[in-house]
């Protein structure tokens, strides 16, 4: 169990200072020149810088694309503060996420990077750019098949003793598990689920029986 | 201590040791798959472990921390239910107790999503995903090995038997539980059983499992810190560096 992302949010700054009076600063804004409708235009461009910090387990994807990141607000003393929200509850990521967001904006010059998780609304695949859908295909992981999971399959099953019959049930909780996965490789529908857990708590292992390759599936959430 | 603290700590032990308990299969899984399938389990529990602890925590106020509450913590005062500390067994014993608890786990998240307390429901919200994807697996492993050889059914139907005796637990509401109900903080205890042997009942039945008979006496302690001897043993082995290196940061 480490600390958690909010005491990292407190530490990190103070950690890093030595190292950062140390870097030029490129575009540090004095904190008595952000105005309102400035500081718009200043979040904006956090939001392009965050665009290239790259998911640490599925590097060809952002962590603005995945949808980790929730806000970006300029405070007057010139730093920011940026809201980030975990994928799964466990993810081991999200320390390496939160350093790397403060190591990108202390680069580009901010010096006071706070970072505060969020947990509600929590994540969703929906949150998902297409860029990012694009990019997990490119790199051979099927990405997200359908919108969010659906739990009334499992809950109608549950009352199934008030009319559904018991096979009617599995069938509507099987379909509901199973979505249709396209083959990132050759784009066949015709896949099978190898596993229902992968090599992160994301993914889920597919493998194609058309031209037989095993695939990564990010599992809608 | 203060009811909701106490309410607080009983959901994260119970994810916790469930938790550890899973991380044991961890390179020692009938296949790989299901290696993955049990740690990444474990770790969604952990993760969900912290975010209760880091609420009780912040609620108590006596400065504590997810580590100490976790690490420094000792027995009597744990306070998960017995099911969650009875050991791995084979491979049945370990699914059969991991279906009995998400199953309980599922209808109670989805209960916590419209708790009064703001955070719970959000931790629930959080968690509830997880939670479905958990029972979803379980429940399917449940029927492949009750339907399956004469071995994985006999070694089911066993566990089945054997571990009915601590599913109880969990819908064996005392003064903390009815207090939280009352505030509307947690789900009754009755509609929550109603949910989990309707459930089990069906799944059961699609695996050619004969369920005890509901109204079976139940063990009970384990959410007062009266825990069987195994909970110990657990402890020693997730405690043990702490214990031994207090503070030690890696």
């Amino acid at each position: 169990m480490k600390a958690a992302a909010t005491a990292i949010a407190a530490a990190a700054p103070a950690v890093r200072s030595a190292a950062d009076a140390a870097r030029p600063a490129t575009t540090v804004t004095p904190a008595t020149t952000v105005a309102p409708a400035k500081a718009g235009a200043h979040a904006e461009q956090i939001w392009t810088w965050l665009a290239e910090v790259p998911d640490p387990e599925i590097p060809v994807i952002s962590i603005v694309d995945l949808g980790i990141v929730r806000d970006v607000r300029v405070a007057a003393d010139g730093g920011c503060d940026v809201t980030i929200t975990p994928t799964y509850s466990g993810c081991p990521a999200m320390q390496v996420i939160a350093d790397a967001i403060t190591d990108a904006l202390h680069a580009h010059g901010i010096a006071q990077v706070r970072l505060h998780n969020q947990i509600s609304p929590a994540w969703t695949t929906d949150w998902m750019s297409d860029a990012g859908k694009v990019a997990l295909k490119g790199y051979g992981i099927a990405p997200p098949a359908q919108q969010v999971i659906d739990i009334s399959g499992l809950r109608a099953g549950s009352r199934s003793a008030a009319g559904r019959s018991t096979a009617a049930a599995a069938v509507a909780r099987r379909a509901v598990a199973a979505p249709i996965v396209a083959c990132p490789y050759c784009g066949s529908q015709h896949t099978d689920i190898t596993s229902q857990f992968g090599s992160t708590p994301c993914k889920a292992l597919y493998k194609c029986l058309d031209c037989r390759e095993p695939f990564d599936y990010f599992k809608c959430h | 201590m203060d009811n909701k603290v106490n309410y607080l700590l009983r959901l994260g032990d119970n994810a916790l040791i469930l938790s550890q308990q899973l991380s044991q299969w961890c390179g020692k899984g009938p296949a790989l798959e299901e290696d993955m399938a049990l740690t990444n389990v474990a770790l969604d529990l952990l993760g969900q472990t912290r975010l209760w602890y880091q609420y009780a925590a912040e609620l108590e106020g006596a400065g504590r921390d997810e580590d100490q509450l976790a690490y420094l913590r000792d027995a009597h005062d744990f306070k998960n239910c017995l099911l969650l500390e009875q050991p791995n067994g084979n491979y049945a014993d370990t699914l059969v107790r991991q279906f009995y608890f998400d199953t309980w786990h599922y209808f109670l998240i989805e209960g916590l999503t419209r708790s009064s307390d703001a955070r719970i429901a959000a931790i629930a919200e959080k968690s509830l995903k997880e939670v479905t994807y958990h029972l979803r697996r379980s429940g399917d492993l449940i029927v492949r090995l009750g339907d399956g050889t004469e071995v994985s059914h006999a070694r089911t139907q066993a566990a089945v038997d054997a571990l009915w005796m601590y599913s109880g637990e969990v819908f064996a509401y005392d003064a903390v539980d009815e207090a939280m109900v009352a505030a509307g903080v947690a789900p009754a205890a009755n509609e929550l059983r109603a949910q989990w042997l309707a459930h089990v009942a069906e799944i059961f039945a699609e695996a050619t499992l004969t369920m005890p008979p509901a109204d079976a006496w139940m063990q009970q302690g384990g959410k007062q810190g009266r825990h069987s001897e195994h909970l110990g043993f657990i402890l020693a082995e997730m405690q043990f560096l702490q214990r031994a290196y207090p503070g030690a940061e890696w």
